[in-house]
């Protein structure tokens, strides 16, 4: 969010003063929106909550006394050498597979997971977001240039080059924040491009070049601000994408490697011992469920809020009970002059949901 | 051509001067390899001048190039030839930071107030940008200046904060003017500044801009189909149809006795306010539409739809030049321009010239 501040402050530069009669912004139309969707307020809180856990790992360790790389062979593990089920001695969610501490363990995957998540997306939207206005702004052969590449990176076999990537380099965090920001920042790119095409040939920046502003203030305080919810949105829903991508190389083991911690990793590990211990797979994969569809409903919220369309959804939606009581008191309109059989039917406004 | 339709000030009066000014847009092909396969002459051999402090009315219907030849003027769009001088100064496809200096004397109104503002951005924000271009002024005193000119043009200054889309069109225009106004510029073009507002808010804004004039010592290329509008803000009005300039002078000529035939078909197309006046007159009306700009029509390009059109105006060019007892300012491009009191609707019906007769 801290880029959205930011434009807002540069947008209102000239400074705000609490005695001027304040105009409602985008964001706080769409906020205003997104609050009664419950759906995203609900997604948004388990993205909270998931933060604050990772960010808590450590003081979790304090509670537990179980760090995250320590292996508890005599409480962790059963006689049999097999992990031990959630509620045992002190391990809130079972251990893994050498008596570590199942729940540490998904704590600090999802510091991992989560820091690629929103590092990779932010790497990659800055970097589609000029990419698309450069070739958007400037057109010609800039655009030609860049556009084509933009293609190229999409037409790219990704997930081999990633592999191969981190079998040569070798696997490590960098490589992995690498090789996702670089697959994430086409896709944007291409929608700034298109829009930017469109939005450049409005009057008002026409305007602003008649005042003589030069490329680079259009770029980013005329052409900027009309992209950022569309941005925004795909920015969220890539949070998600980062966040399994990361999951699939440490699952392949070209990612995070052991012994840190990482969703991926213990879910690898954990398919040796699905037959024994049921919450060594269950926790890890139920935490990167819950994180990537948390992050695409709270993507969808905010793009029906974005949309000043959906205004009249939630009006509707508040009103309908109201108005099923007013339709009950009125005698069934039959609709004339259609022959079709239910057209009346069909015409019904709202029948179902 | 070298004749210039307002020659009357001496050159040091005279702020801008448009000389022989073309514009042309290629049409390229689709495709990889964009081959330039025709070209629109949006704008052909156009000479005009506006005296300092005084009104240039520039009428046209759509696609007659006033937009374009306004564009050039403000150095938005490159020249393909002729020459542009302001103040003295040629300024003809000057690079953007050659322009830069000049940018804050020559200004803009724009036509749509809606796409005119940035939707994202505050009013305050948008009054500001000059300032902020060309750091005349920084932080509390960009806000004072800002809120002086939204009062100078009628806004609330309290409305500093709110967003383009919580105004009316007339307050939105009034927010363009406000921007155009603040490096107190010599020149705003105004390109048909009232064409998208109701008829009650265009007096507002057009007195508004008339008192800025007297007020600002401003000249105004103003650009408008709208006759009655022009007449009401214009010293000189020139009219133009496909690219070039058919008739121009000091509006009192040029509305009691027109002489291009083209702008006596727009007189009498206008409609009157006053309903007895409407009833004395017959409109003339023209046949067929504008052709296009692509492939104009050889000779006087108005020639096919001109009621007096004879076979000398399919082939040569008429010049703009003073006609028979117009003063020197008063130049009309016609070889058989209208003659006082001449009825044109009558001619239409006697001469019944080649082709499309039928729609009449």
């Amino acid at each position: 969010m801290s880029l959205i501040t930011g434009l807002e402050a540069a947008a209102q530069e000239v400074g705000t003063d609490a005695a001027v009669v304040e105009g409602r912004s985008q964001w706080q139309l769409t906020w205003r929106r997104l609050r009664h969707d419950k759906v995203a307020i609900a997604a948004l809180l388990v993205i909270l909550v998931m933060i604050v856990l990772a960010t808590c790992a450590p003081a979790f360790v304090a509670i537990t006394h179980h760090p995250p790389n320590i292996a508890y062979p005599n409480t962790g593990e059963t006689a049999a050498g097999n992990p031990v089920p959630p509620g045992t001695a002190g391990f809130w969610l079972g251990t893994d597979g050498t008596g570590r501490d199942l729940f540490i363990r998904i704590l600090y995957g999802a510091r991992i997971s989560l820091f690629v998540g929103f590092v990779t997306t932010a790497i990659g939207t800055l970097a589609g977001v000029a990419v698309g206005l450069i070739a958007g702004y400037f057109g010609g052969i800039v655009d030609t240039v860049l556009a084509r590449f933009t293609d190229a990176v999409l037409a790219f076999p990704y997930v081999v080059l990633a592999l191969a990537l981190a079998v040569v380099l070798g696997p490590s965090l960098t490589v992995i924040v690498g090789v996702i920001s670089f697959f994430s920042w086409a896709a944007i790119a291409r929608i700034v491009r298109g829009q930017t095409l469109s939005i450049k040939e409005k009057e008002y920046i026409e305007a602003a070049r008649s005042l003589g502003a030069g490329p680079f203030r259009i770029m980013f305080l005329d052409i900027l601000p009309n992209l950022l919810a569309p941005v925004l949105v795909l920015a969220t829903l890539y949070i998600p994408t980062a966040v399994v991508f990361e999951a699939t190389l440490s699952y392949l083991g070209l990612g995070i490697q052991p012994p840190t911690a990482s969703w991926g990793d213990i879910l690898s590990d954990a398919q040796n011992f699905y037959q024994v211990a049921w919450w060594y797979v269950v926790f890890p994969a139920a935490a990167l469920l819950i994180t990537t569809l948390a992050f695409n409903l709270l993507g969808d919220g905010i793009r029906d809020a974005m949309d000043p369309r959906t205004e009249r959804v939630f009006a509707a939606r508040r009103g309908r009970g109201q108005r099923r009581r007013q339709r009950a008191d009125q005698p069934p309109v039959i609709s004339s002059g259609s022959g079709v059989p239910g057209a009346d039917l069909l015409a019904t406004p709202e029948g179902s949901d | 051509m070298s004749a210039l339709p307002v020659e009357g000030p001496a050159d040091d009066d005279v702020l801008v001067r448009v000389d022989h000014l073309v514009k042309h847009f290629p049409v390229r092909s689709s495709g990889l390899i964009r081959r330039t396969v025709a070209q629109v002459q949006a704008v052909e051999d156009v000479s005009l001048s506006i005296p300092r402090g005084k009104t240039l009315g520039l009428v046209g219907e759509t696609g007659s190039g006033k937009s374009t030849l306004a564009r050039c003027v403000a150095g938005l769009i490159p020249v393909t030839s002729g020459r542009v001088t302001f103040n003295g100064r040629d300024i003809t496809n000057l690079s953007r930071r050659a322009m830069r200096p000049v940018r804050r004397e020559i200004q803009m109104i724009f036509q749509d107030p809606y796409s005119s503002l940035n939707p994202r951005r505050r009013v305050g924000s948008i009054i500001g940008d000059p300032f902020a271009i060309h750091k005349t002024a920084t932080g509390a005193e960009r806000k004072r200046q800002v809120q002086e000119l939204m009062e100078r043009v009628g806004l609330n200054p309290e409305h500093y904060n709110r967003f383009p889309a919580e105004f009316s069109g007339g307050q939105r225009q009034r927010i363009g003017v406000a921007r155009a106004l603040a490096l107190r510029p010599q020149l705003i073009i105004c390109d048909e500044p009232v064409s998208a507002l109701d008829v009650s808010i265009q007096a507002q804004v057009l007195n508004l801009l008339t008192d800025l004039q007297q007020d600002y010592g401003l000249t105004y290329l103003f650009i408008a189909h709208d006759l009655e509008v022009v007449r009401h803000v214009s010293d000189t009005v020139a009219v133009m149809y496909l690219g070039r300039i058919g008739e121009s002078g000091p509006k009192g000529p040029l509305y009691e006795s027109p002489r291009h035939p083209y702008t006596a078909a727009l007189l009498s197309a206008a409609p009157a306010a006053d309903p007895d006046a409407a009833a004395g007159r017959q409109r003339i009306i023209l046949r067929g539409d504008v052709p296009s700009p692509i492939d104009p029509p050889s000779g006087c390009r108005f020639h096919p739809r001109c009621p007096k059109a004879q076979p000398l105006c399919a082939e040569a060019e008429p010049q703009l030049e003073a006609k028979a007892g117009d003063p020197a300012t008063h130049l009309t491009a016609c070889h058989f321009p209208v003659e006082t009191g001449e009825n044109l609707a009558t001619a239409t019906a006697a001469t019944p010239a080649a082709g499309g007769s039928e729609l009449i």
